[in-house]
């Protein structure tokens, strides 16, 4: 059994930050490879979401990966050691004016109906695929002219503009998964039936889906990885009720909870539990913020020092505490302290101090009124989790307490999303971006002026900064690693000082498994990769 | 049977399907956010460029009265269209889920009703005595209980703690089963579900079996029976529980028209993949034609059922005749 303190988290977190050492992601790993593996069985786990499309070349979003990565696999995948490791590809470097990016791809590798993998399948998904309908390619690969092949294993990426390799390489376990161009070519790519049936070279093979039911895979014989996958299926029961999950997890029903689907209040009761464990670890690469959306289109939010008061007013610990159960992390900007290679602590500090909340608020201009009230603000907590929610009611009282009234505002999906990323019809919000590696990916266009209405999970506050827009720019361009990471700590203490959103925490998920389940947890994207080295002890 | 009686049944849906359609149709036009949003919202990540090829895509771009007159043709001539939702065909995305909710909601329906009549009748035969007070309390705290909370009870003590039943779902996964022992491994999945669904809706049956029951006893033709000395247990079946079933069965009728969407909660505890849920998926996800679908399969329900609850009506009281049915057997 593994100790379920919060304490382990900031464990995660000295091991990410001080490269190699144990922690509890290597251990669980280490542990599987010290006893014998035993193979075959069928590994039963809790469905996260049923998506419509499960393809990842598509759509890259962790609840399709959850399913589909088993099977659609992508040029590279992160690693506890080296960083990043190499999947269809083997090695890639770039070229000095950022231009190109050559990849070396694996021989050997055949579709699971028997063709070969060769570089025209990298060319048709990259040019056909994840730059004109990925959600993330659209963006990263907006630059990409052409994908050369000059030899079978051999695909040579062709940017209009000078790309930074660090971006494209922090990008590739997300948006790089490949698809057969055999199946794919002339059809339509967006309503291919296999969307929902994904053909790729991983490990495991798409079985079936009952809808409300179960995904099942089956191991794929063909795989390239020696004697790899250990298990003979891995079925995805749909449970949409939490506490029949945690009860299916005491019965053996399923095996394994990712993303957290069991709630935190559960975890210290599963883990007491003989034969049942809670594993923090394996999450790292896929890390979400809570942050507090400030709409400045309200003159009052408009005012900096309004800003910095309410980031004086929240206490974030009492969220960590509280809302997370210590699973989470007091948040210092929009780079989380896991992300070693980009973070910096050196940002101006708002610490917990409803006082100076109080004195800022005076001297903006905005004194108490005869009621104690300051001014009133509509706040939207965003529905995607249930920690979203906790903490649109933690901040309600907060705000309270330094005499900002506020109206909870609740919504479903998709309207909370229109409201606020379309229609602007907010004062606050709490959103939950990710943290996808590299600032350039989802987090920049949270602070990026000039932003068209209507895009999700980006800057839509009315936040408009020519200095932060440059700021962008530059790193976006820049190829030298050291100077690129200088921009970003830059653009962090900007972010800092500016406050135009405020990040509040930085957490991961949890997954909860019984004990016969091993190599869990193995690397910082485990949920959503390919469980190639998981296997069940019987 | 009687066709034209069928017939009207069918007739009279029409309008009711009509203004459910329309107020359908008005309320996730009301709400905020339409199937782009919903579905970008769950994806994590889009931009302004996707959203506005998919609408297109969904035919999302056109004007509202377009968008009514497409929505309208297609429930006049029943075709189901596409889901937004599932990237499949309405029609076979339901026609997987009806046979699960009927058989779920059936027998629930069936059973409280069975169960309900039983002791409801007891209650009634020794009323004001201990039997009466401790059925009638146990239904009404039965019925108190949130369904949801009455499922998870059932399922820790029954599924994890003794280990009888299985934990939810409708059927061992990956199980090849010869037809019998599936229904079997079928039926054991249902027994919990069932079981929550009926004892929540008891209380309603045992009230009325009971209430009708003591009105029966009151009546003059109980008196008559009894003045004819005919045994207590004829004048008890015969002359008060046979008319004390009018009541129950109205019920039953009425509660078909809620056995589509009443079930979500129970769909989701016991993990079955049933139209509850679905219809709950539809609305989060601005699905209409979807909803559409689902609205359609409820009507047609609702109008069978009833008709089925006329040709009751017929055996169980004799009075009541073609006169009745035409006013709607009430």
């Amino acid at each position: 059994m593994h100790s379920t303190s919060a304490r382990v988290f900031g464990g995660l977190r000295a091991l990410l930050l001080g490269a190699a050492a144990m922690g509890a992601g290597v251990a669980a790993a280490t542990e599987a490879v010290a006893q014998e593996v035993q193979r075959g069985g069928r590994l039963t786990v809790a469905a996260d979401t049923e998506p419509r499309n499960i393809n990842p070349a598509m759509v890259a979003s962790n609840g399709v990966f959850f399913v589909s990565s088993k099977v659609v696999e992508p040029l590279a995948e992160m690693d506890y050691e080296a960083g990043l490791r190499g999947v269809l590809a083997v090695g890639w470097e770039g070229s000095e004016d950022g231009r190109t990016i050559t990849f070396r791809l694996r021989e050997g590798v055949a579709w699971s109906d028997g063709t070969p993998f060769t570089s025209a399948d990298v060319a048709f998904s990259a040019m056909e695929v994840w730059k004109p309908l990925q959600n993330l390619g659209r963006a990263i690969f907006a630059d990409l002219e052409a994908v050369e092949t000059p030899d079978d294993h051999t695909a040579v990426f062709r940017f209009t503009r000078p790309t930074p390799l660090q971006l494209i390489e922090n990008a590739l376990p997300a948006v790089s998964a490949v698809l057969p161009r055999h199946l794919y070519q002339g059809t339509d790519i967006a309503q291919n039936p296999l969307n929902n049936a994904p053909v790729g070279t991983g490990p495991f093979l798409f079985a079936e889906h009952r809808p409300g039911e179960y995904f099942r895979l089956t191991r794929n014989p063909g795989y390239w990885g020696e004697g790899q996958p250990y298990l003979d299926e891995i079925v995805y029961r749909v449970l949409p009720d939490a506490a029949s999950k945690a009860a299916a997890l005491e019965t053996g029903d399923i095996q394994l909870t990712a993303f957290s689907a069991v709630p935190l209040t559960d975890l210290a009761r599963l883990d007491a539990i003989d034969g049942i464990s809670v594993i923090p670890g394996g999450y790292e690469g896929i890390t979400y913020h809570i942050t507090l959306e400030i709409n400045h289109r309200r003159a009052e939010l408009a005012n900096p020092l309004v800003r910095r008061a309410l980031a004086h007013a929240i206490d974030r610990n009492f969220i960590v505490d509280v809302v997370f159960m210590g699973y989470a992390a007091a948040s210092t900007g929009p780079v989380p302290a896991t992300a070693a290679d980009f973070y910096t602590a050196d940002v101006p500090a708002h610490a917990f101090d409803p006082a100076e909340a109080e004195r800022l608020l005076d001297e903006a201009g905005y004194p108490r009124g005869a009621d104690g009230t300051r001014f009133s603000l509509r706040l939207r907590p965003a529905p995607w989790f249930q920690m979203t929610r906790a903490t649109g009611d933690y901040v309600r009282q907060a705000l309270q307490q330094v005499g900002i009234a506020v109206e909870l505002v609740t919504a479903d999906s998709g309207a909370h999303s229109v409201a606020v990323y379309t229609d602007h019809d907010f004062d606050l919000a709490i959103g939950s971006p990710v943290w996808r590696n590299d600032p350039a990916i989802s987090t920049t266009i949270l602070f990026q002026g000039g932003l068209p209405a209507g895009v999700p999970f980006s800057n839509q506050y009315g936040y408009d900064d020519p200095e932060m827009n440059a700021l962008i720019a530059a790193a976006a361009a820049e190829l030298d690693r050291d100077r690129r990471v200088a921009l970003y700590h830059d653009f962090q203490r900007k972010a800092a000082t500016d406050l135009p959103i405020i990040h509040l925490v930085d957490f991961t998920f949890i997954t909860v498994a019984r004990d016969e389940v091993k190599g869990v947890a193995s690397n910082p994207r485990w949920a959503t990769s390919s469980w190639a080295d998981t296997w069940v002890a019987r | 049977m009687p066709w034209r009686f069928l017939g009207r049944r069918l007739l009279q849906a029409v309008p009711v399907l009509a203004i459910v359609a329309v107020a359908v149709f008005l309320l996730l036009e009301l709400a905020e956010g339409d199937a782009v949003d919903a579905y970008l919202a769950g994806t994590g990540a889009g931009d302004a460029g996707l959203a506005a090829a998919l609408r297109e895509e969904y035919g999302l771009t056109d004007s509202l009265p377009v968008r009514f007159l497409t929505y309208a043709v297609r429930l006049a001539t029943l075709d189901l269209g596409h889901s937004f939702a599932f990237s499949r065909p309405v029609a076979g995305v339901i026609g997987e889920r009806l046979p699960v909710t009927l058989l779920l909601m059936g027998s629930a329906v069936m059973l409280s009703g069975a169960l309900g009549v039983l002791l409801g009748g007891l209650a009634a035969w020794r009323a004001g005595r201990a039997a009466d007070l401790s059925i009638t309390v146990a239904a009404l705290v039965l019925n108190a209980m949130p369904g949801f909370w009455l499922g998870l009870l059932g399922l820790i003590l029954f599924a994890v703690k003794l280990r009888w039943l299985p934990l939810g779902g409708i059927g061992t996964i990956g199980a090849d089963l010869p037809p019998l022992a599936a229904a079997v491994d079928l039926a054991r999945h249902l027994v919990l579900p069932v079981a929550t669904l009926a004892l929540t809706y008891l209380a309603l049956y045992v009230r009325l079996m009971r209430a009708a029951m003591l009105d029966a006893a009151g009546s003059g033709w109980v008196l008559a029976a009894r003045a004819r000395g005919l045994p207590e247990a004829r004048v008890l079946l015969r002359h008060m529980a046979r008319p004390a079933l009018l009541p129950v069965v109205t019920m039953i009728g009425l509660q078909a028209g809620g056995m589509l969407g009443g079930s979500v909660v129970i769909e989701s505890v016991f993990a079955i993949p049933g139209l509850g849920r679905l219809a709950f998926e539809a609305v989060s996800q601005r699905d209409l034609p979807l909803l559409a679908g689902i609205l359609l399969a409820g009507t047609v329900t609702v109008v069978a059922v009833n008709i089925i609850v006329d040709l009751l009506y017929r055996r169980l009281d004799p009075r009541v005749g073609d006169a009745a049915a035409r006013e709607g057997g009430r």
